[in-house]
Formats: C-alpha cells, structure tokens, sequence
C-alpha cells in the first residue's frame, strides 16, 4: 500500500541560521494516526506546518519531498506552484491549530468561516453550504447548530470553538487531517470529549491524521505510529505499542519518567491539623455582570460559593478544576487580593501558636506586613517578569517596596535566592529574554521568596512548561517548601501535577468544592461524579488504559445532569459531607 | 433595532456633552479681562469720542453684556430671555459680530458649509490614500514597496502643510493649470448654485484637499500598516490559509476587517484637527473657511463670532465621535453584544 502522505528527507531553517528540522522522513497511511511527540524547540510543529507550508516568511523548505497521493495521484506538496497548493490545502488536507481561542476570527460568525471552506473547495455557497455545514455542527456535538452557525466565536467556551475547528476541518471531508496540539489549551475532561470526537470522525470517515502533541497520555489514546522529535531529528519512530511499551531511545525514556501520572495507592497518612497559617472560613465571591439593558436584571456569577478550606503549616494544599471553577478567585481572595462576601472571613497564622489575623481586615501597617508573609508565583513566566528589568531589579524590587536591607544586603539576598532555585549569581544581570521558561519559572520562584514568605500561593506554575521542565519546577518546589519549612496553596487542572505535590486536594466545580481528601483517598477512591471524570480524562502514557469516555461524560456535563445524590442548582446545593475521616463529598444524604 | 436604540442612546448623550462644551468654551472665552465693547468704550473715552460710547453703551445693553456672566450665557444659549425674548443658539439667532458689526450668521455663511465640504473631502483623500498604501505595505512588509511608501510617508507627515500648499500652488498652476486661492472663481461668489460653480468649486478642491489631507493620510497609513502587521501575526490568518484562500480575498476578509476598527475610530480625531490644523493653510491659500474667521475672533475678543466658530468646531468633532461609534458597533460584533449571554 503507498503510504498517504510520505515525508523524504525534509529540512526546514529560518533565514540563514542551522536548519531547525533536520532530515526528517515519516509516512501516513489512509485511515492511520500518527503522533509527532517532542518538546517545545524540538521542530514538530515547524515540520506538520511544512506539509501545507504554513511558514513563517523567513523558514524555507531546504531539502526533502513531501509526498501526498491521494486517489488522484501523487503530487510533492514541497514542491507544488502555490496555487496549486491551495486547492489542497483545506480540502484534501486540513489542519486544527492548537489555540481554539485565537484561531478563529473574531468578527465573523462560525457559519461563515466554516462555511468558506465549501465556497471555496466545492463551489457551493448559500442554503447548500449552510444545510452542510448544520450538518457537520450536529455531528461534532453542538446542542443547537442553528445558534452555532449565527454565533461569533467569543460566545463560545474553548471546547466549542474548538469543535468549530473540528468541524471547519471536517466539513470538506479531508483525506488527512493535521492537528497541532488540538487539545493543549482545553481542560483534561473537554480534552477527553475532543480527543474522542477526533477518533470517531476518523473512523467514520476513514481519514488519516498527524497528532502533534507534547503529551505521551494523549499519544497512546489516540495514536498508532509514533515518531519522537528532539531538536529537530527524528529521535524514535515505530509502531505505538512498541514505543510506548519498550521505549528504546534515551530521550523517549526521559519523556516517560518526566510525565506526572497519578501514583500507586499508598497509606493514607493522617495529618496533624491544629497549626493551621491559613484558613478560609465560608468565603464566597458573586460578581456582578453589567447587563446588556437598563430594562434586565443584573448577572450574578458566582465565582465561589462557601469555600471551606485549612491549609497547616508545612503543608501543601492544592485546588484543581476547570477554567471558571473559582479556584484562582479563592487564590486571590486568600492573598487578600479580593474582598470576599460578607459574612467569609480568611484567617491567618503568621507563627505557630500566634493569634489569627483577619487577611481582610487589617490597617495599613499590618496588610504589608502580610503581604512580606504571603507571596504568589505566577502561571505564565513569559509575561509575569518585566522585560525591561534585569534580573537584579527584578528580585530586588520587594525589598526596596517593603525597604529593607541596604543596596548591598539586597544585591547578597537575591544572590542566594538565585542559588536556592539552582540558577547562579553571575546572571543577575540579565534580562528575563535570556532565560528559558523554566528558567524564568524558576526567577519567579526567586523573587517570591525574597521577602522570606512563610505561605506561597501558587498559581498553576507549572501548566505553561514542558513536561520535563514540569518535573523539575515541581521538584524545586518539593524541595524549597521542606528546606524553608513553606506552606503552599497550590492552584493547578492537573491532576498529575497535584497528586505529586499536595498533602491535601480539594475539587472544585462552579465555584463550589464537590470533593476534598488526601490525594491517596482522592485518586484512588473518588465519590464525586465530577472527581471521577478528572481522574478518568487524565491521559495515561499507557496504551492498555484509554480514557473512558463514559466516565468523563458521566461528571463533565452540568451539574443537574449528574446521578440524583450530586445534582445540584444554583437553588439546591447539598452539602459537603464527611464520608470517611479526612474526605469529604458535596452530595445529598 | 439594538443598533437604532445605541444611535439615538448616542445622540443624547452628545447633546448633553454639547451643553458642557458650550458652557466651557462661554467661560474660555470671557477668561481674558473685559469684552470687545467695553475695550471700544475704553478706547474711545481715551480719545474724547462720545458719540461713539452712546452706541456702544447701546450694543451692552442690546446684548445683555452688562448682566452677569451665567446669565449672559443662558441668554446666548437661548434658555432665558434676553432683552428680545428668546434669541439664542438653540433658537438659531448666532448673535451679533462687534468687529464685523453684521449678524455672526451672515459672516460665517457661506463659510460653513465650504469647511464642511473642504474638511470632508479631506478626511475622504485620507481613506482612500491611507487604506490601500498602508495594506500594500503591510502585506508586503520589508520590501521595497513597503520602504517607498514609509519613504513618501514620512515626506508628508514632516513637510509643512503651508510649504507644500505654496508648492503645489505654483506647479500645479504651472503645468496642470490649476487655479489659485479661494474656493470658487471669484465671479461666482454670492451666485445661486449652478453646474459652472460646482464644477470652479472642485476644481478649486484639489489641491486644499491634497494640502491637508497629506499628513493625516501619511499618518493614518502607517498606522493601518503597523495594525495590519498585528493582525497578520495572529493565529486566525492561519487559519484561513489553511483553507485554501488566496492571499488577496484572505487579507481582505480577515486581517483587514480587524484592522479596520481603528481607522474608523479615527474619523472623529481626524475632523476636528483638520479644521483647527488648517487655519494656516486656509490662510496660506485664501480659502473662505472658518479657520482665518476663527483666529480673527479670537484676537478681537469677538465673543460672539468666536463662540460660534467654536462650538461649530465642537459639533462636528461630537458628529465625527459619533458617527465614528455607531458604525464601530455595526462592525464589531463583540461591541454589539457586550453582555449578551454565550
């Protein structure tokens, strides 16, 4: 059988410097998945964009042959006159980008960016397309396809509008269908629903697919060849199975041992709970959204509802949900960024035995002085540093807002802050640009630190890094927080992350948290619907053990669609109930 | 509908921003010490004319300057009576121009509608200049047509505007024999309108057009250059190529469409800095707007004529917001639906 799409040999480099994919040779055959697995820098998305050379201006194609033969014979797509390169791009071959967010436009509705691509690859336009483009909407799960087609894209949750994508995709019923990290940008459970619905169209419509993606759980989900890029060459390649099961690369190895999983069960461990430096006591936040007429009544978004939460000293205490759960409202609220509503309160232990202190009831004088106790370190490390401070100014800056120590005590304590987080001191003068992004989480560290902080508040630190830079953030963190006796609030969606890390876990879910425990109780005896659906959507590295979509559809969908003893509405919430000592589940008795 | 209900929602609100401004520009205006009556009176006296301080004692009372200051301007507005009953703006009597001694309404006349027509055929050579210059140039970035026009850019945004009317005034007579000065052949002045007098008019148009229009257009592009070289760079227009567009209908559909909302943001800065912007030029070229009446106005302490001239200026400046407003939310779907439930 000729394979669908074969690449020979390909190089591709920006301007005059070294090629960035070096040599690289992989085929497709029709109806087979083939996963492009590396790391950021390591050429996989350059090279799925060079088969439709959708380039930066500056890349060229150096050498190689990008063979595609569908049943109307072989072409090179390397070497094809642009024109013609058109007319496969979208309707033969198509492409899901990796931010659903920004990939579509925002001023025209969905029906109309999907349905260009039948305007342009078939010819058709009015009621035809629309019929056909309803049709694709149905297919890739929207409730309502009419409202979809008339919808823009920010009316829609990220899930959706990568539907649309899909669904873009699709509806020119393509032979091969390149997606470049379709799913990074989504919540684990919407991952799961995406990376499902891509399998179903697949075998329903017999096409291939190139799966780029960073993720080893999302390659043995959906994958049946695998080829593992590092720096711009082919490291491994081979049949899934044999890949994942055995793999036979040092890199690929290191891949492994660096993606989180949740572990083994273990004794839950009881936990002394009397020191306890942080505590939020019935938080809850409502916003109000303006409403669109002075005739309607206001929007009320509750963005925490009750929030129980004690974290003790020494101790981790992570919460995990969805993008709009509340967990990084209940963050802010804890570091005093955000009033809660009256009637919350979030106490405060600056020492062990000390008296509580109210976060948001304090006078000038002693918010600073917690604001020296409680320090936050960010999710993005690429836009939480100043790109016009050096590294220095940077760590110094606390000092110098809080005036402590001389210029030279500073200079000496961000010097040693550098050498807590593993980076070294001649860097001090640098500008964040020239750090990686571990490197710069590892800055952020740093300067959270320099105040000598005894609660950091963590706010997914990891979710924007490799999956081997993940593995050694977390591990610094594991680190600091037992050298320097920290206790951290861990923000995180991933389970894997949070399992490592946290002495204790609480789920959240539209503001409310449906299930808190240990980790060990949590991940292996889980009641909540919801908890179930998290633990199920988490891809696992392991071809024997694929998501169960069943689950993850079970918990994901709204919370009046879970089983009787859960369901709650914004009227009727149960209440969250001890079930066994140390865990607790919102369900109805 | 929603877009007829933010027009006329719009339109009160600049009434109301109207009625701020005309209060300021009163109070602006009668900052400097004394009025041009009581400064004729001064003089006068100096020089032992009586007879003509009877008229201009006469003149105060007439216009109702001798009262106090809120009250003098509620009269100009026309909300109170002044010593003829209700004769104010809103009423469409301009009041009275002590320098010119004729009614504000007879010397702005025809001036008005010239600056209209003066500055929107301007603002028109802008857009049409600006908008295919500035996407050629962003679409073919870093090269050489990109660099030519930044090149003829920069000429227009550092020339100034009254060398390039003195210029262009002695080429353009020279070789393309195109008239001089003024905004009409002078034999049509105060003619009724016919084809012969549009057509002197246009003529006359060109180069005043082209003289003012040269920096906004020079500007506007680089700007339309620089916010289509964003856009380009966004994820969607990857997209789109992914479809299969050609790259013309890709740039015009997408990148473009975004690109154009601060163009159209523009139209309300680009009136009013051109009528202010070409009081010189308008100088320069003998143009009968309203700019020379302005600065006249404002050097005689001519309250009235000046206050009119001013608050004209800050009509259109209020249109151009306006008008600028609702066509944004007729093409930003994401303005019309701000608080619409997902």
């Amino acid at each position: 059988m000729t394979p669908l799409l074969a690449v020979e040999d390909l190089s591709v480099g920006f301007g005059r410097g070294e090629p960035v994919v070096r040599g690289v040779s992989f085929a497709v055959n029709p109806g087979e998945t083939l996963a492009l697995v590396g790391e950021s820098g390591s050429g996989k998305t350059v090279t799925c964009r060079a088969i439709l050379r959708i380039l930066p201006r500056s890349a060229q194609i150096r050498s190689g042959r990008i063979l595609f033969s569908p049943q109307s014979g072989t072409v090179d797509l390397a070497a094809m006159p642009r024109r013609a390169l058109r007319a496969v791009r979208g309707n033969t071959v198509a492409m899901i980008f990796q931010e659903p967010m920004r990939s579509l436009s925002p001023l025209h509705t969905l029906g109309n960016q999907v349905s260009e691509v039948l305007c342009l690859h078939r010819n058709k336009s009015g009621a035809e397309a629309k019929r056909q483009v309803l049709d694709t909407f149905a297919r890739v799960g929207f409730p309502d396809p009419e409202r979809a087609f008339a919808s823009y894209p920010f009316e829609m949750s990220g899930g959706m509008r990568q539907r649309a994508m899909i669904a873009m995709a699709m509806v020119g019923k393509p032979d091969l269908l390149i997606a470049d990290e379709p799913t990074t940008a989504l919540d684990v459970t919407t991952q799961a629903q995406v990376l499902g619905l891509i399998r179903e169209l697949q075998e329903e419509t017999g096409m291939a697919l190139i799966l780029v993606t960073h993720d080893l759980g999302v390659v043995a989900n959906m994958a049946e060849q695998v080829v593992v890029m590092h720096k711009g060459r082919i490291m491994e390649a081979g049949r899934a199975e044999a890949v994942l099961g055995a793999p036979a690369h040092p890199y690929t190895r290191q891949l492994f041992d660096a993606a989180p999983s949740i572990p083994e069960a273990t004794e839950a461990s009881a936990q002394p709970r009397e020191d306890l430096i942080l505590e939020l006591k019935g938080v809850s936040k409502t916003y109000t959204m303006r409403a669109k007429s002075a005739w309607k009544p206001e929007v009320l978004i509750h963005a925490c509802r009750g929030v129980d939460l004690a974290l003790p000293r020494g101790r981790t205490l992570a919460i995990v949900g969805e993008s709009g759960s509340g967990k990084t409202t209940a963050a802010r609220i804890a570091l005093g960024a955000e009033k809660p509503d009256a009637g919350g309160e979030v106490l405060f232990r600056p020492e062990k035995g000390s008296a509580p202190i109210a976060v948001h009831d304090l006078n000038r004088e002693a918010r600073a002085a917690f604001q020296r106790q409680a320090q936050m370190v960010f999710q993005d490390p690429y836009s939480s540093l100043s790109p016009r401070m050096r590294i220095l100014e940077a760590l110094c800056e606390p000092l110098e807002i809080h005036d402590i120590g001389s210029k030279g005590e500073r200079r000496d304590r961000a010097a040693a802050m550098l050498a807590q987080v593993g980076l070294s001191s001649e860097m001090l003068m640098r500008y964040p640009h020239a750090f990686s992004g571990g490197q710069r989480q590892r800055l952020s560290i740093a300067r959270a630190l320099m105040l000598n902080p005894s609660l950091l508040v963590c706010d997914e630190p990891t979710s924007a890094l490799d999956v081997s830079v993940q593995e050694q953030i977390l591990t610094l963190l594991e680190d600091i927080r037992d050298r320097l006796g920290l206790s951290y609030l861990f923000i995180s969606h991933d389970l894997a992350v949070v399992a490592r890390i946290a002495d204790e876990v609480a789920v959240m879910r539209q503001g409310l948290v449906v299930e808190q425990a240990p980790p060990e109780v949590l991940f292996h005896n889980p009641r909540h619907p919801y908890t179930r659906a998290l633990i199920a959507a988490q891809p696992v590295p392991d071809m024997a053990c694929p998501i169960n979509l069943k689950l993850v559809a079970l918990g994901a969908g709204s919370p009046d669609s879970w089983p009787e003893a859960f369901r709650f509405s914004n009227a009727v919430v149960p209440s969250l109930m001890q079930v066994d000592p140390g865990h607790k589940v919102r369900c109805h008795v | 509908m929603l877009i007829l209900r933010y027009a006329i929602y719009r339109f009160g609100t600049m009434l109301l921003t109207l009625l701020v401004v005309s209060a300021l520009i009163f109070v602006i205006i009668n900052l400097p010490p004394g009025d041009f009556l009581s400064n004729q009176i001064a003089e006068l006296k100096s020089t032992g004319q009586s007879a003509g301080v009877a008229k201009a004692e006469f003149l105060r009372k007439e216009y109702a300057l001798d009262r106090p200051l809120w009250q003098q301007y509620l009269i100009w507005v026309g909300f109170i009576p002044g010593p003829h009953g209700f004769s104010g703006l809103i009423q469409g009597d301009f009041g009275w121009s002590f320098s010119a001694e004729r009614p504000v309404a007879e010397i702005v006349g025809d001036a008005l509608w010239l600056t209209v027509l003066v500055n929107l055929a301007a603002v028109g050579f802008v857009y049409l200049v600006a908008l295919p210059l500035g996407v050629l140039a962003a679409a073919r970035s870093r090269t050489w047509v990109d660099y030519s026009s930044a090149f003829v850019g920069y000429l227009g945004l550092a020339t100034p505007n009254f060398l390039l009317a003195l210029i262009l005034f002695y080429y353009g007579h020279r070789y393309m024999n195109l008239p001089i000065g003024g905004l009409m052949d002078p034999s049509f002045e105060g003619q009724p309108m016919s084809w012969e007098k549009v057509r002197s008019i246009l003529l006359h148009l060109i180069v005043p057009t082209f003289v003012i229009g040269t920096s906004g257009a020079a500007a506007m592009m680089q700007r339309l250059r620089a916010n289509m070289l964003d856009e380009l760079g966004k994820p969607y227009v990857e997209t789109a190529i992914a479809k299969g567009m050609s790259p013309q209908r890709m740039l015009v559909k997408y990148p473009l469409r975004v690109a154009f909302n601060p163009f159209v943001a523009d139209i309300g800065n680009l009136l009013p800095s051109m009528v202010s912007g070409s009081v010189l030029v308008s100088v320069v070229l003998g143009l009968q707007t309203i700019g020379p009446i302005l600065l006249t106005a404002l050097k005689t302490q001519d309250q009235f004529l000046a206050g009119f001239v001013l608050m004209f200026v800050a009509l259109l400046t209020l249109l151009g917001t306006m008008i600028s407003d609702v066509l944004l939310v007729l093409l930003d779907p994401r303005i019309r639906y701000e608080g619409r439930e997902a």
